[in-house]
């Protein structure tokens, strides 16, 4: 496949940006899209310039590192996969393929593709956690969890922070993600105890950190690699308003 | 309690209580415009002297106004503190948002206002403050002819274009308001959702071809 590039390239956070123009010829339908961004970073070597920056780490899906703006999906034309796992036989010869990063004031650009997703973190240390005394190990069953509550908890954890959900809302919103992260603990016993502070502190810094608000649009449900669902936003909402007014 | 209604959800959970008012407000609005379609203007002068006379509609009106106020101010804050939440955009826009009307909210509500302000002073300061509706007498009281008031209106030709484009921004707007409000509330349900959902998009529809009929049909039969 002989493809069009279109690459956001920034030197650095301060930096102005701007789109460059690439050729790639010879990609096979079965490279992966970071592979075939290899071969355009070993060309780019091979001539002495700057190969372009963008983020990566298991190539394999579960990771969350990754993440390009492909085309105006975060994640590109594939659902409900990451950018690593997205393939070439996806796109078609003589395609032209514009790449953008994340874009949202909460996430700065680093370099080229590279954003700085600190936010995220932020977030989790706002209350993203439990608390929990260590000591001995303790019996996997003794505290009985539903089933159902136990696959809704399975379901938002796997979410992996890959902030696809901030780059496709049209307001930049994270609920998506703080949802995610609220619910793998609101459903499970464990995470009851500190559920109303971690609920309100949760929201706070997501609120402080400057990202948008939710307005239901569901874009960020349509691209999550991870197939997390607007549900969880609900149940986020439901955690805030038991949180403050009971 | 404070703290909830500063945060962006209790700022959404505003605006969808407001909105779903609103929604209800709508129906009792379009219930009585229907009277119009009566063969005599006197049961639509009659309901709309209720109205503006009853007392506790009257508290109400001044409810409704706050509610207004509260959804179109809050409404305006979120999408505000929206647009500056990426303040550089993409040079490929995305499309997979679920619910399609929910990108142009902002821009079917400046309609809304707009058409607001036009029809408040069309009819309601008019009638109550410009003296614009001549008195009637129905047994023996004393009324407003308003249904001659806005029949009259509506033989202009470019005043019921204005109604109707507004009212498709309407439609639009409660396609994705209705559902959205529930969603907000904290209800999303394997099985009521899609009721929501469904419900939301005939209320729209029902809604926006109620309140059209009105200037278009007494446009063309009256
Ligand atoms: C009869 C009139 C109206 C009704 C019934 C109505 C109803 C609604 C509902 C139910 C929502 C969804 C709330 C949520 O998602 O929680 C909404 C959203 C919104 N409304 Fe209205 N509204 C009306 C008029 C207006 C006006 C006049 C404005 C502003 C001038 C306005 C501005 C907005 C905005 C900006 C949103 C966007 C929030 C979002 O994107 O979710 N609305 N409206
Ligand atoms: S909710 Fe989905 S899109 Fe958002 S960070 Fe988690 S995995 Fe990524
Ligand atoms: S590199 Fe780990 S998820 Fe893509």
């Amino acid at each position: 496949m002989d493809l069009t590039l279109k690459i956001w390239r920034q030197e650095n956070r301060t930096a102005k940006g701007r789109f460059e123009t690439y050729l790639v010829r010879g990609i096979s339908p079965d490279s992966s899209f970071f592979e075939m961004l290899d071969v355009l970073n070993q060309q780019l070597v091979d001539k002495f310039e700057m190969p372009v920056c963008f983020d990566h780490d298991c190539r394999e899906g579960i990771c969350g590192a990754c993440g390009l703006y492909i085309n105006g999906r975060p994640h590109g034309p594939d659902s409900a996969v990451t950018t690593c796992q997205l393939h070439m036989r996806k796109f078609k010869d003589g395609d032209t393929i514009t790449i953008e990063p994340w874009r949202a004031k909460p996430f700065p650009i680093i370099r080229d593709l590279v954003v700085d997703r600190t936010a995220f973190d932020k977030i989790i240390e706002a209350g993203g956690y439990i608390s929990v005394n260590t000591g001995g190990v303790p019996d996997g069953n003794a505290i009985p969890i539903p089933k159902k509550n136990a696959d809704v908890a399975m379901d938002a954890a796997s979410c992996i922070g890959c902030g696809a959900c901030v780059a496709a809302c049209k307001n930049a919103s994270a609920m998506l993600f703080v949802s995610a992260k609220v619910s793998q603990y609101a459903m499970l016993p464990q995470g009851k105890v500190e559920a109303k502070e971690r609920v309100k502190k949760m929201i706070a810094e997501m609120d402080e950190l400057g990202f948008g608000n939710c307005t239901n649009t569901g874009a960020c449900e349509a691209e999550c690699p991870k197939e997390i669902s607007l549900s969880h936003i609900a149940r986020l909402n439901r955690e805030l308003y038991a949180a403050k007014i009971l | 309690m404070r703290t909830l209604f500063s945060s962006s959800v209790g700022k959404k959970l505003i605006m969808s209580l407001a909105g779903l008012f609103l929604i209800t407000f709508l129906v009792v609005h379009l219930g009585i415009n229907l009277l119009l379609f009566m063969d005599s203007t006197e049961p639509f002068n009659i309901a709309a002297h209720f109205m503006a006379t009853n007392l506790v509609i009257k508290v109400f009106e001044i409810v409704l106004f706050g509610i207004f106020f509260l959804h179109m101010i809050y409404g305006l804050i979120l999408s505000v503190q929206n647009m500056l939440a990426r303040p550089v955009g993409y040079r490929k826009a995305n499309h997979s948002q679920k619910s399609f009307f929910s990108k142009y909210m902002f821009h079917t509500a400046i309609i809304l206002l707009i058409f607001l302000g036009l029809h408040l002073l069309d009819f309601y300061i008019k009638s109550k403050f410009l003296g614009g509706a001549d008195t009637i007498i129905i047994d023996g009281e004393e009324y407003h002819d308003l249904a001659t008031l806005v029949i009259e209106r509506f033989q202009i030709g470019w005043v019921v274009i204005i109604y109707v484009i507004a009212l498709f921004g309407l439609g639009f707007h409660l396609h994705h308001g209705f559902q959205s409000a529930f969603q907000t509330l904290g209800l999303n349900h394997p099985v009521y959702t899609p009721i929501i959902k469904f419900l939301g998009v005939l209320y729209s529809i029902v809604v926006t071809l109620g309140f059209m009929a009105i200037p278009v049909l007494i446009y063309f039969l009256k």
